[in-house]
């Protein structure tokens, strides 16, 4: 199997894998980077939300061939202890429920506000929109972005 | 009126014992029928729960460790729970750090989550516990001082004299474990609580938001395999014979299996307790070295498959089910009265029927679990709402003891009813058994929304009679899927405010497997009561509030036990709601819809605003007024009630899964809708201040809510909606040009 070289979390990373195997599985089977969650395998639930060179991507449909080169950061490398705007914003308003999605939900949130740190209401329900979260915590979410967002801006 | 209370004998529930490593080990059965016969262990390290299904830990510095013993689905019992102890043993709620406890297959009953029943009988037990730790802590440093204890007071972990003396709890453990439990304690009133009744973050709440590993899936060990399974492609159909070769040559795959002898023993008397085995089909398990590379062989395995019953679409299904209504054939789980009679002397009659599709859970995590088997042990590590039944099977279904079953429960990636089946236990313990390996089993997306109990398919038929401008008569009548409504349902809201009363159920056996879903038959038949009721108060010619009213008017005083609603709790819901929510006072272009409900012990009243965006009627808002007595955890009360009112707006909207010929026609999101961030209503949510002992809240706020919406869509637009989901009859959704310009 081929050998790729992976930039995670800061940290170059070498892993034999075949090439068409999901970034998803890279991190969580080979990596024990257990944060980004797997919840549909096709895109459509944001679970497995990381990001590559800061935009917010689906790691369960990106082959690891793809992504050699580019720097990717999960839910472990988002800060050091949580620290991150976004990840306290979460804390403050306390917005998981069972907490499976929240990483991805984290995920797609701090890419969005890297990029629109002054966003109105209508544009977090945009960006927000491809997160599912099955316990409907999305009032929460989007009072925790909205506290995220004045506390980047 | 009755209401369940809790009675247990304080000796029997409570134990203590020092700790090798200093302090106080306090061990308490948090539910009755218990039978403690060992005393908890000195050294924590050898804690097995034989005994206790809970544990205080003290340390000699003070600090307090609370073992959480029932199951986290997203509910918040593992925060709400251990809240209960902590006041009345009155230490500050930052220094606790709770921990989830593992299960006791032997001794307990109710180590489950489900029913929203946790808060409810934890209620007074807990705090007994608390109450009792805190009491044998005072009369320690009472004697230590040479006072009476009942000179000494507590706060936040400290004990104080009358002379002003302090001791920490830390300081007085070692002497406290070896004191009699005291009998009789008494617990704060209301007015003194400190911890409960405030805002509580989740107790996993850094770990959440920094991607640790807290989940089923998220559990590994060395030498761990994945294993993948292949089940019948549709209901009714069973595996004949498979082709591996493909499989078995691509990478990582370690072994091809085929499993199902082990399973036909969970359908023996009294090894399969609540058993859903998914058919009686053999299944074909890809075992490999990465979870990736088990889901990707199974793909490539060629099966069989030849059909053993009929492979059921949805329109037979439906027409089963409305042979049932129009046929004769029911059981009467409840009849007041001359239902009959009181039809022939009617002045008017209204009769409508009401239809629900097939719902799948939808667990963002999906079903997975953890198993190794070895001579010694069976251990077992994953989600699972009902651990006791799915350790007794396993131990059944391979001949084995139930002592060898080391269950540990992980924090759930949402249950909502799915993981209350033991299915993907059953299925990993034959396959672990059969490798001889730590294996994990997970399920893919398309496994987990195909091989499902799903919330049935259920359709309603109420009729009432109107005579001398009242309601004279009442008949519900209930075609399921799979399984009827049970227990006291049939007493709910109206039952007791209406003479001629009567409830009846048929059923078609499917082979397509059902179960519980949040808020199991309520979830539904709200929809269609509380829609109804608005019909009838529109025959009438009656304001609609007014009609709910009156009627739980007739319900004060009843002596009729089975009713367990509080017509005057049910009255204040809907007065506040109707207060909060400005109901009849809204502006033009607002459109209301309101529904009452009572289930799981609580009492809610929901009303939803609708408004017509781009010529669409959209919800806007629903307010949600609860009435579930003390509210341990405000902070997350209102997160139930979020998540509750915005899923029953959702699956009222877009839920929907059909069969063809046995087939799930949605197998993944991109064919299956759950609500998402830009389509949520604001939740605004009240909960009624009182000091009645608390009850549940993690289902009570769903079942209203599609009513609450379809009779807003029905102001709105003129249109009655009497089948779910909503988004199905777009033609319904069409605005009359008046309310466009309105």
């Amino acid at each position: 199997m081929p050998k790729y070289d992976i930039n995670v979390n800061g940290i170059t990373k070498s892993v034999d894998v075949a090439e068409d195997t999901p970034l998803l599985w890279v991190l969580r089977d080979h990596l024990d980077l257990l944060g980004t969650k797997y919840g549909c395998g096709i895109a459509q639930c944001g679970a497995c939300t990381v990001h590559l060179d800061g935009n917010a991507v689906r790691s369960c449909s990106l082959p690891i061939a793809s992504v050699a080169g580019q720097k990717i950061t999960t839910i472990e490398g988002l800060s050091e202890d949580g620290g991150h705007p976004v990840q306290q914003a979460w804390k403050e308003v306390d917005v998981p429920q069972c907490g499976y999605c929240q990483a991805g939900q984290i995920m797609t949130a701090s890419a969005f506000l890297d990029k629109n740190p002054n966003p109105t209401s209508a544009e977090i329900k945009t960006a927000m929109h491809g997160n599912i979260c099955r316990c409907a915590s999305y009032t929460r979410i989007h009072k925790a972005v909205e506290i995220a967002a004045t506390k980047i801006g | 009126m009755s209401t369940s209370s809790i009675t247990f004998n304080r000796r029997s529930f409570i134990r203590t014992s020092s700790l090798a490593s200093g302090g106080l080990l306090i061990g308490f059965n948090l539910f009755t029928a218990c039978k403690p016969k060992v005393q908890p262990p000195v050294d924590i390290s050898q804690l097995n729960f034989n005994d206790f299904n809970a544990f205080i830990k003290i340390a000699d510095n003070g600090a307090v460790t609370i073992f959480s013993p029932n199951p986290e689905i997203g509910q918040g019992v593992k925060t709400a729970m251990p809240m209960l102890i902590a006041e009345e043993l009155d230490v500050a709620w930052k220094n606790v750090y709770v921990q989830q406890g593992i299960l006791d297959t032997e001794n307990y009953t109710r180590q489950l989550a489900g029913g929203s029943q946790s808060i409810r009988l934890g209620w007074e037990p807990l705090r007994q516990t608390g109450a009792t730790a805190r009491q044998m802590l005072v009369n320690a440093a009472a004697a230590k001082w040479g006072v009476d204890p009942s000179e000494c007071t507590t706060s936040e972990g400290v004990i104080t004299n009358a002379k002003g003396e302090t001791l920490g709890y830390g300081d007085v453990v070692k002497e406290a474990a070896a004191l009699e439990v005291p009998e009789n304690v008494t617990l704060k009133k209301p007015k003194d609580f400190k911890v409960i009744g405030t805002d509580a973050p989740n107790v996993d709440i850094d770990k959440i938001i920094t991607g640790k590993p807290l989940f089923g899936l998220d559990y590994k060990v060395e030498g761990m395999v994945y294993a993948s399974v292949l089940r019948p492609p549709a209901f009714g159909k069973i595996l004949d014979s498979y082709d591996d070769t493909k499989a078995k040559a691509m990478p990582g795959v370690l072994d091809v299996i085929r499993i199902g002898e082990k399973a036909k023993e969970l359908s023996k008397e009294g090894v399969g307790n609540w058993t859903v085995t998914l058919g009686k089909s053999d299944k074909v398990v890809v075992i490999a070295k990465t979870t990736w590379e088990a889901l990707k062989a199974k793909e490539a395995i060629s099966a069989t498959w030849v059909d053993d019953s009929t492979l059921e679409s949805t329109e037979f299904q439906d027409k089963q089910l409305l042979g049932l209504l129009d046929g004769k054939e029911f059981k009467t789980l409840r009849k007041d009265g001359d239902i009959n009679k009181a039809f022939s002397q009617a002045d008017k009659i209204l009769e409508r029927t009401y239809e629900s599709p097939f719902l799948p859970h939808n667990c963002m995590e999906p079903m997975n679990f953890f198993a190794n088997i070895t001579d010694e042990k069976i251990h077992l590590v994953g989600p699972v709402q009902t651990p006791e039944f799915a350790a007794t099977a396993v131990a059944g279904m391979l001949g084995r003891d139930v002592k060898d079953v080391h269950l540990e429960m992980t924090r759930m990636g949402g249950g909502f009813g799915r993981r209350l089946y033991g299915d993907f236990v059953y299925e990993v313990a034959e396959i672990a058994n059969a490798v001889k390996k730590p294996v994990k089993l997970v399920f893919s997306r398309e496994d987990d929304m195909t091989a499902g109990t799903y919330r049935p398919a259920i359709k309603y038929r109420i009729k009432a009679a109107i005579r001398d401008g009242k309601v004279s008569a009442y008949h519900l009548k209930e075609a399921a899927i799979g399984g009827n409504m049970y227990g006291l349902i049939p007493n709910f809201f109206p039952a007791g405010a209406i003479e001629n009363y009567q409830v009846d159920v048929a059923n078609y056996q499917s082979n397509i497997t059902t179960g519980a879903w949040r808020a199991p038959y309520t979830n539904f038949l709200a929809f269609a009561e509380q829609s109804f009721f608005d019909e009838l108060a529109e025959t009438m010619e009656v304001d609609r509030i007014q009609l709910r009213l009156d009627l739980l008017e007739k319900v004060k005083g009843t002596t009729d036990e089975r009713i367990e609603y509080s017509p005057e709790r049910m009255q204040n819901v809907i007065k506040v709601a109707v207060d909060k929510s400005g109901w009849g006072k809204k502006a033009d272009g607002i459109y209301q819809g309101f529904a009452a409900y009572y289930c799981h012990n609580s009492h809610v009243a929901e009303v939803a605003d609708v408004e017509i965006e781009n010529g669409m009627p959209v919800v806007k808002k629903v307010t949600c007024v609860v009435d579930c007595g003390i509210v341990v955890n405000p902070l997350g009360a209102k997160n139930q009630i979020e998540g509750g009112v915005i899923d029953g707006v959702g699956h009222a909207m877009y839920g929907d899964l059909t069969f063809m010929e046995g087939q799930p026609q949605s197998q993944n999101y991109d064919k299956y809708r759950l609500i998402r961030m830009g389509e949520i209503p604001v939740v605004e949510s009240h909960l009624i201040q009182n000091e009645i002992a608390p009850t549940g809240l993690g289902e009570p706020t769903l079942p209203p809510a599609g009513a609450a919406v379809a009779n807003a869509l029905k102001a709105a637009t003129g249109n009655r909606f009497t089948q779910q989901p909503f988004s199905k009859f777009p033609e319904l959704m069409q605005v009359p040009a008046k309310a466009i310009i309105g």
